[in-house]
Parts: structure tokens; sequence; C-alpha cells
């Protein structure tokens, strides 16, 4: 019985089996099949897809940066250049604990507090997954320790890169500019393809202006790199065009005299070519060092250099703007005669002031005597008030404002760098537009010295003197000499931009003024007349003394009691040599005194170095 | 002498005779020839998987002989001796896996390993030998279907060592030696309301799990699971990688040692558990196809040997071990392509690793033991 009942239950034990078996043999062939379906799906239908994204774990396109222009003076002299530079540089998110990697970098590589302080304020301006220079300039010791370590920092690499250099310094430092780390609004503007491997941006100077000349086109690579981002090999490439070589019309020794003259002082020299307008020397004292900015400026120094009573980052020679003085008393003469009010004979006798009908206000000469009996030309040596009180008063305020202008004071110059201010020409028109007020008699006298609202810059006083020089030529100031590709070395030069001239009615009556600005420079009575003595060649000028302080009637001026910063401005213009100028110049010393005394003596080192060692 | 030699004639392969001097060795040639594809397969995508060193594939072609040849041993053995051992296997192993929690080595913060000075090995593996066979044991001599009482002893058979070793915690482990367990029990015949009102038991203790056994990365890990791209810094990193080496490589694959996502280091564990990835990336989907295949023809393989076994307990430890070689699989190629989970399970013969090597071909040893020591029957 009980036998019967366990054969029984092995068949009935097998034929559960089996069927279990054969049910668990459907379920897995169902499960398979789910599997194929799967792969199916990834590699047949999502191909593309997955293709796509397998492509970009591993491809990278990396910019190949192009190198930058060089730039030279007009002699070849080298003015900025790209120094092979390792900097350490930090991608923060790839970066386990970035306390401790720049605690342990710190024990390989000197890291200053100014070099956290920049680091932590690049980390914010940089976009995610970029990498954050930490250091710049690594020694080649501080390079090999790194590597040797390499593995232990990930996120932290060492780039080799060109950076730019300015080797002079503060020399010219307003006109050839720098080049900082782009900005985050100079990145929103920027063509971002031909910028994806460049760091640094032309800020100032020839640098921003010739920007995209000097910066060249970027190339690429696509480039293979496994999950921790180092590039196992290159798969395509486009090289990069290089940028172009900036040859500048700066002589820099020139330049270099210009800012010696200068000194400690404050001030500007513009000088150059009346004809071509090749811009020789563009001076701004006190200048700065360009080099700090290029690796990105300590914010206190910068604060140091941008809150100085000397304003050192300040171009003076294109944004400084002051009274003329009498260096506008030749295009003032110039002006009667062109326009025929006078005549050059005209004699006026000066006895150290000057009154106007019905205003009991005198207005002054600035030699207390005055000059005696004084015509055009005397009146120009020696800076007569009295003599361009009278002539203002005949000219009239409109007529000075129209041929001031066509001279190209109040206006810019096109110069070929950003920044340049207009300064101002006054009229009655623009008084009533900007003032609402009626124009007085009296500022008419005071514009006729230069004083009163006119305003100019160095730059429009070196080019209205080489007009002068030139009878009438007028030419746009241009510091870019050439352009130069950098592979073949060829040569392309930038062309004279001639303007307008001013339309002449007699050729005797600019002969007339520039007499007289002869005369100020050789004869003995003339204002700057130190200046000509042993000079190999004739030179022309005017000196000027621009008020920054005014005095009451009853007050002399007394250049030891009146503060510093409130003396007088000194001004010198001139053109060399005066029968066929190839230099003209302007020479600007911030509370210098008088022109003669400050400025003119500048004018000599410059115009030999320009005409007599280095003609060109 | 004469029993042997009944056996030999018996074999599956009595009639071929042109293996010669090597049918002594009782070899199911069907699942050898499956096995050793296999491990080719295994070392060929190992050698690329590792970076084309040497070392990796030498050491795991070192265990494969050993596991082979342990293979060989247990093919030799009648599977009475099997049984009779058993419940001594499983004891053993059990209390390794108690030393384990002990005085166990910690590795990827998980403490499952038991070193012995001259090699460490992890016990836990040891299970999803014992208990499958520890389970038939228990059933071999009792009346099927089992009843309440025995479903019950079955269960705490299974749960002592799996709770063991999701404490360790080893989460693809237990799930492996859990299933190993009821692939056994399912086939004694377990009444299909007891299964339905089992699976609506775990439904209804998920949550359970969820909140009370599951450690934070394993929930992360099934979270993960559930929607990749939601981190795919952290957890997620995986199965995406994965899935992108899987699709990438297409139909015909990116070639041998040209899987980028395999090389280029995207794709991680991928000498161990994402090794079907690699393969899949470079051999495309008729590499993938392929192996899929050789899976599916050594588990019908073993099926086969299941449905023929002739005692219960043979039966049983055959249809418990082959039907779990194929959890192992799906799992394991589940995940990878993001059908399951991540749980750390190996592919069978394919992932570096020695454990789990050996103890797979000691589960085949057992399928070819028993099926070369069927009592020939006279039909």
């Amino acid at each position: 019985m009980a036998r019967r009942i366990t054969l029984k239950d092995v068949i009935r034990e097998t034929e559960v089996f089996s069927g279990r078996v054969i049910f668990a043999g459907v379920v897995i062939g169902v499960l398979a099949l789910a599997l194929v379906a799967r792969l199916v799906y990834l590699q047949i239908v999502s191909y593309d897809h997955f293709q796509t994204l397998s492509h970009d774990n591993r491809v990278t396109i990396a910019p190949i940066t192009p190198t930058r222009g060089l730039i030279y003076d007009r002699n070849g002299v080298v003015l900025a250049q790209n120094l092979p530079s390792f900097s350490l540089e930090i991608t923060p998110e790839r970066v386990g604990n970035l306390a401790t990697t720049l605690e342990a970098l710190g024990k390989l590589i000197r890291i200053e507090p100014i070099d956290l302080k920049r680091f932590e304020k690049l980390r914010k301006q940089i976009s995610q997954f970029k990498t954050v220079p930490l250091r710049y300039r690594l020694s080649e010791e501080e390079v090999a320790r790194f590597f040797v370590r390499r593995y232990q920092f990930p996120g932290v690499e060492i780039r080799a890169q060109l950076m730019r250099h300015y080797p002079l310094g503060t020399t010219a430092v307003h006109a050839i500019g720098y080049v900082a780390r782009i900005s985050e609004d100079e990145q929103r503007q920027l063509d971002d393809s031909n910028y994806r491997g460049t760091d640094q941006i032309g800020k100032v100077g020839v640098e921003r202006w010739y920007e995209d000349d000097l910066h060249g086109v970027t190339g690429f690579k696509e480039v293979e790199t496994n999950a921790s981002g180092r590039v196992i090999r290159v798969l395509a490439q486009t090289p990069p065009v290089p940028g172009k070589n900036l040859h500048l019309n700066i002589d820099i020794r020139a330049q270099q005299a210009a800012e010696a003259a200068l000194g400690k002082m404050r001030g500007a020299v513009v000088a150059m070519n009346p004809k071509t307008g090749e811009v020789y020397v563009l001076a701004s004292t006190p200048g700065f060092d360009p080099n700090p900015f290029v690796l990105g400026i300590d914010s206190d120094e910068y604060s140091a250099l941008s809150t100085s009573p000397d304003q050192p980052l300040f171009n003076r020679a294109i944004r400084g703007r002051y009274p003329p003085g009498s260096t506008i008393k030749p295009f003032m003469g110039l002006a009667g005669l062109e326009y025929d009010v006078m005549l050059p004979t005209k004699e006026i006798s000066c006895n150290g002031g000057y009154n106007l009908k019905g205003d009991p206000h005198r207005y002054r000469d600035w030699r207390k005597h005055g000059h005696g009996i004084v015509n055009l030309r005397t009146a120009i040596r020696e800076s007569c008030d009295v003599y361009f009180y009278d002539l203002a008063l005949n000219l009239g305020i409109d007529r000075m404002a129209e041929f001031m202008t066509k001279l190209g004071l109040g206006n810019k110059t096109g110069i070929d760098i950003k920044g340049e201010v207009a300064g101002l020409v006054p009229s009655r028109e623009w008084k009533m537009r900007a003032r609402r007020e009626a124009w007085y008699p009296g500022e008419t006298l005071i514009a006729g010295i230069g004083q009163g609202f006119n305003l100019t810059t160095p730059i429009q006083l070196a080019a209205a003197a080489g007009t002068m020089g030139t009878f009438g030529q007028r030419v746009q100031p241009i510091l870019a000499r050439a352009l130069q590709d950098p592979l073949t070395g060829d040569m392309e030069y930038f062309q004279p931009v001639k303007l307008a001239s001013v339309p002449m009615v007699n050729r005797a009556n600019w002969d007339q003024a520039i007499k007289g600005m002869i005369a100020v420079v050789n004869d003995p009575r003339g204002t700057a007349y130190r200046l000509s003595v042993g000079a190999k060649y004739t030179i022309a000028g005017k000196t000027g003394t621009a008020q920054v302080f005014g005095l009451r009637q009853d007050e002399t001026y007394d250049k030891d009691k009146v503060d510093e910063r409130l003396r007088d401005h000194a001004l010198f213009i001139s053109f060399a040599p005066a029968e066929d100028p190839r230099v003209a110049l302007s020479i600007i010393v911030e509370n210098g005194g008088s022109g003669g005394h400050s400025a003119a003596p500048i004018a000599r080192a410059i115009f030999d170095q320009l005409l007599l060692v280095n003609p060109s | 002498m004469s029993y042997s030699q009944r056996q030999y004639r018996g074999g599956w392969n009595d009639s071929s005779g042109s293996f010669g001097v090597l049918q002594r060795f009782r070899l199911d040639w069907p699942l050898f020839i499956g096995l050793l594809a296999l491990s080719f397969f295994g070392l060929v995508t190992l050698y690329s998987a590792s970076a084309q060193e040497w070392g990796a594939v030498l050491r795991q072609l070192l265990r494969l002989c050993l596991a082979f040849g342990l293979m060989l041993a247990l093919t030799q053995m009648h599977p009475r001796y099997l049984e009779l051992w058993t419940p001594w296997f499983y004891i053993l192993s059990l209390i390794l896996l108690l030393a384990v929690l002990v005085v166990g080595d910690v590795g990827k913060g998980a403490q499952r390993w038991l070193n012995l000075g001259v090699m460490r090995f992890q016990p836990s593996e040891f299970m999803k030998l014992a208990v499958p066979l520890m389970v038939a044991w228990y059933i071999r001599d009792k009346h099927l279907p089992p009843s309440f009482m025995h479903i019950f002893v079955i269960l705490a058979i299974i749960l002592t060592p799996v709770l063991l070793i999701a404490k360790q915690p080893d989460l693809g482990t237990a799930v492996i030696v859990a299933s190993a367990g009821i692939a056994v029990l399912f086939l004694t015949g377990v009444s299909w309301w007891l299964i339905g009102s089992f699976v609506s038991l775990v439904a209804a203790g998920a949550p359970v799990v969820w909140f009370y056994l599951l450690h934070d990365y394993q929930r992360q890990r099934i979270l993960t699971f559930v929607d990749p791209e939601n981190d795919p810094l952290g957890s997620g990193y995986h199965i995406i990688q994965s899935k992108i080496a899987i699709g990438s490589g297409g139909l015909y694959g990116k070639g041998w040692l040209n899987g980028t996502q395999s090389q280029l280091d995207f794709l991680p564990e991928r000498s161990t558990d994402f090794i079907f990835a690699v393969h899949a990336e470079e051999f495309g989907l008729l590499g993938g196809l392929a192996l899929l295949g050789i899976y599916v023809f050594i588990v019908s393989r073993g099926i086969g040997i299941a449905y023929r076994a002739q005692d219960t307990y043979s039966r049983l430890v055959a249809g418990g071990l082959i039907l779990n070689f194929f959890v192992y699989v799906f799992i394991n190629m589940g995940m990878v392509s993001g059908l399951l989970p991540v749980v750390g399970v190996p592919l069978p013969l394919m992932s570096y690793g020695g454990t789990s090597v050996v103890t797979l071909l000691a589960c085949f040893g057992v399928i070819m033991s028993i099926h070369n020591h069927r009592k020939l029957l006279p039909s």
C-alpha cells in the first residue's frame, strides 16, 4: 500500500518537475528574447544617439591659439613680445578637495597670497569645467617638481603658453597699451570660436585698436581624450594663422627722450610728421608698467594706480584737455590776416593791460608794464596779450571759432587708439546750447589768448602746429606704420589719411604767422630763444601758459606762493625744420609754470633725435 | 568496473567515439565546449578591458585552469557522495560566512573577504552552490509538492545565509544565492497559488525592505536605475557610460581593442561587472548575440540534463543550478544594458574574478556528474 503511494508520488513528482522545467525553459526563452530586444534597441534603434554620445565623450575640439603679433617701433625695436611661460591651472570641478589640493601644491610650488587672491577672483569669472590659472611663470624646477607628482593632482595641469611681455616697461605704455585677461563683458561681445583658446585681449593702446590683426585666427584640433581628460591623440587639425606683427611710427629713442625730459613731471608730448601723420612720440607721464596687467594685476596695486593723484593710467596725450593758452596766438594772427581784419604791418601799443568799453575790468598782459609798440611778429615772439585782445575783439568769437575748428582744434584727430577726447572751441552758439547763456564780449578777449572755455588736447595742438607749418595741410595722426605677415615678412604699410586742408586766402599770411613762430625760438627776445642755441635746423614754435587758477584783479601771480597743483600749465607747440617741417610737436607740462621755461626745452632732444640721429 | 563502463556507454556521446581517451573524463561535451567558448570570449574581452596587459589575463587563465580542474574532478564524483556531503558543506559555508562577519577583510566598503594568508576568497560564493544543494538535500526524501512545514524549513535554509550576505553588505550575491534556493524550491512543485501569495507578500514587504533592510547605497542604486540621468556624475555614471558603450557598438562593433568607451576609461568596472559592455562595444550586436547564444545553449543543455535526471535530489540540484546560472547572466546583462538596477553581479566566466569562476565551474561539475552517472533505463 505504502509502496504504491510512493510509486505514484514519484511519477507525479516527475510530471510536476517536468512541467516546472518546461515552464522555466519558456521563461528563460522570454527573458533571453528581452535581452535580445534590449540589445537591438540599444545597438540598432538608438545607435546614432549613442554613437554621438560616445563621440562627444572622447573627441574634444581643442583650439590652437595663434601667436600674437609682435609690436615694433619704426626702427625695429621690440616693444611687445611673447615669452614662453608655464602656468599652473586648475579645473576646480575636477579637483576633489580644493583646499587640500592647494595646500599640497603649495608644498611643491611657491604660491603667494596674491596668487590665491587672484585665483579666487578668477574662479568666480571663469565658467565651470574650465581651467583657472593659479600661478604664472613657473620656473623650470617648479614644472619638474609638479610633473613628478602630477598623478596626485587630478584636475591640475601645467599649461605652456606664450605670455605678452613689454620689455621696455613704462616706455610708451599709453601708445602701446597692454593685453590682459578677457573680461566677462568682452567675452559676451567676442567671436567665440576665434577666442576659444585665447585668454587675453588688447585693453588699451594699439594692442586694443589692432586687436584683430595682432590676434590672428585660431586653429583647431580634434583630439581624443580619455575619461580624465588627458589627450590621447590628435585626430584632425586646422593650423592657426598667426597674428600680424605691428610696426609703429613711434621712434622709441625720441619717445624715451621725451619721457626722460618730462621726468617726474606730469605732462604729455606728441610729435608727428605733419605731412603723413606718422606719430613719432606719444608720451604721457607718469606712466605705469603694463606687465602686471598681463598676469592679472592685484587689486591693491591697481587701486594704487587708479587713485593716484598723478593719474598714471590717464593718457594725457589724447585725453588731457588743456586750455591752449598763448599757443593759440599764431593761429589767431593767421585768422586775423586771412579774414582780413588787419594788415600784417598793424602795430599797437601795449602798456600791460586792455580795457573794453563800458567794462571796468582790466584785461592784463602777462608782462606787467607791457611790450611797448608791437606788430604781429613781435606780438607772437613775445606773446603779447594786449595785441591779441585787440585782434580777438576785431575778429569776433564766431570767426575765431570757425577758424580754430578748421585747424582741427576742438575735434578728435582720429588717432588710432581709443579714448581720444574732442576738447572745445567755444562759440556763441555753443554757449547758448550748453550753458543757456549769452556770450559776453570779455569772453572773446579771454578766448583770444587761449584761455576761458578753450580746451585742446596735446595731439590736437601737435596736429595744428603741423598744419601751420605745412600751410594748411591736415592729416590724421597714426601710430601704426605697417602690418607684417610673420611668415612671409611682407609689409603692408598704412597710407596717410589726408584731411580737408585749411582753405588758404593768401600764402603770405601764413608766412607771417610762421615767421612769428620762428622768432619765438630764434630771436633773442623770443620766449623760447634758448631752444635754438646750437640747433642745426630752424625751429618754429610758440610757448603757452595755461591758467589753472584764476587771479583776482588785485592779485599778482606768484609761482612760489601758489599751491603746486594750481600752478599754470606750461605748453609749447613747434615744428621743424621751419622751411619744410618734418616734425610737429606739442608739449604740456602740468603745473609747470611758464611754457618757455618748462615745456620748450623738452622739444630739443626730440627734434635732435628725429631730425639728426634718426632721420627717416 | 562494470558499473562505470555502463555509465560510459550510456553517456550522451557513446555513439560518437571519436573523443577517445578524453571520454573517460565523463565530460558532457556540449556543456564543456560551451563553457570553453565562454572562457575564451572572456579572456579575449578581458585582454581588451584590462588595457591590453597580460597580467590580468594570465591570472584569470590560471583561475580558469584551476576551476576547470575542479569541474573535471567533480564530474568524476558520483552524485551520491555529493548528497552525502551536502549538509556538511552547507554548515561549513555557514560557519565561514559567520567568520567573515567577525574577522573578514573590508574591501570597497563591505566586509566580504576571508583572508587565509595564501589567498583571499568570498565564502558567500560557496553559498551559491551550498544553498541549492542543501534545499535539494532537505526535500529529496519528502513528499512533493512540499508541505507548508517543509517550505518553512527551506525558506530558513535559504534566508539564513542570504541575510548574512546582505549584511556584509553584498546585495548582488545575496540576490543570486536567494534565487538559487528559490529556483530549487520552484522546481519542487510548490503550488502556483503559494507562489502567487509569496509574490504578493514580497510586494507588500518591499517597503519594509526598502526602509529597514537596504543600505543607502543600495537604495541609491535602485533610484539611479529608475532615472540614471538624475545623477550623471555620481551613481548614474556607470549605467550611462555602459549604455553608451553598448549602443555605440552598433551592429558590428568598433572592433577588438578599439572600443573607445572601454579603452579611454569612460566605462567603469569594465573588467569585472561591466565586461559585457566592453564586449558589446567592440563586437557589436552580432558579438553580443553570439555570447547570449552560447549562454542560452549552455542553459538549454543544462535544462535537458535536469529534465532527464532520475532522482529528486539530482534533478532538483541540476535544475536549480542551471536556472540560477541563467538568473546570473540575466541580472548581469540586464543591469549592464540598463534593464535592471545595478547590483554587483559578475557575468559568468566573462568577468574578471577568482571565486565566482571556481564556484560556477563547480556547479557545472555537479551538473555533469549528475548527467554522467544516470542509471541506464531500458527505454
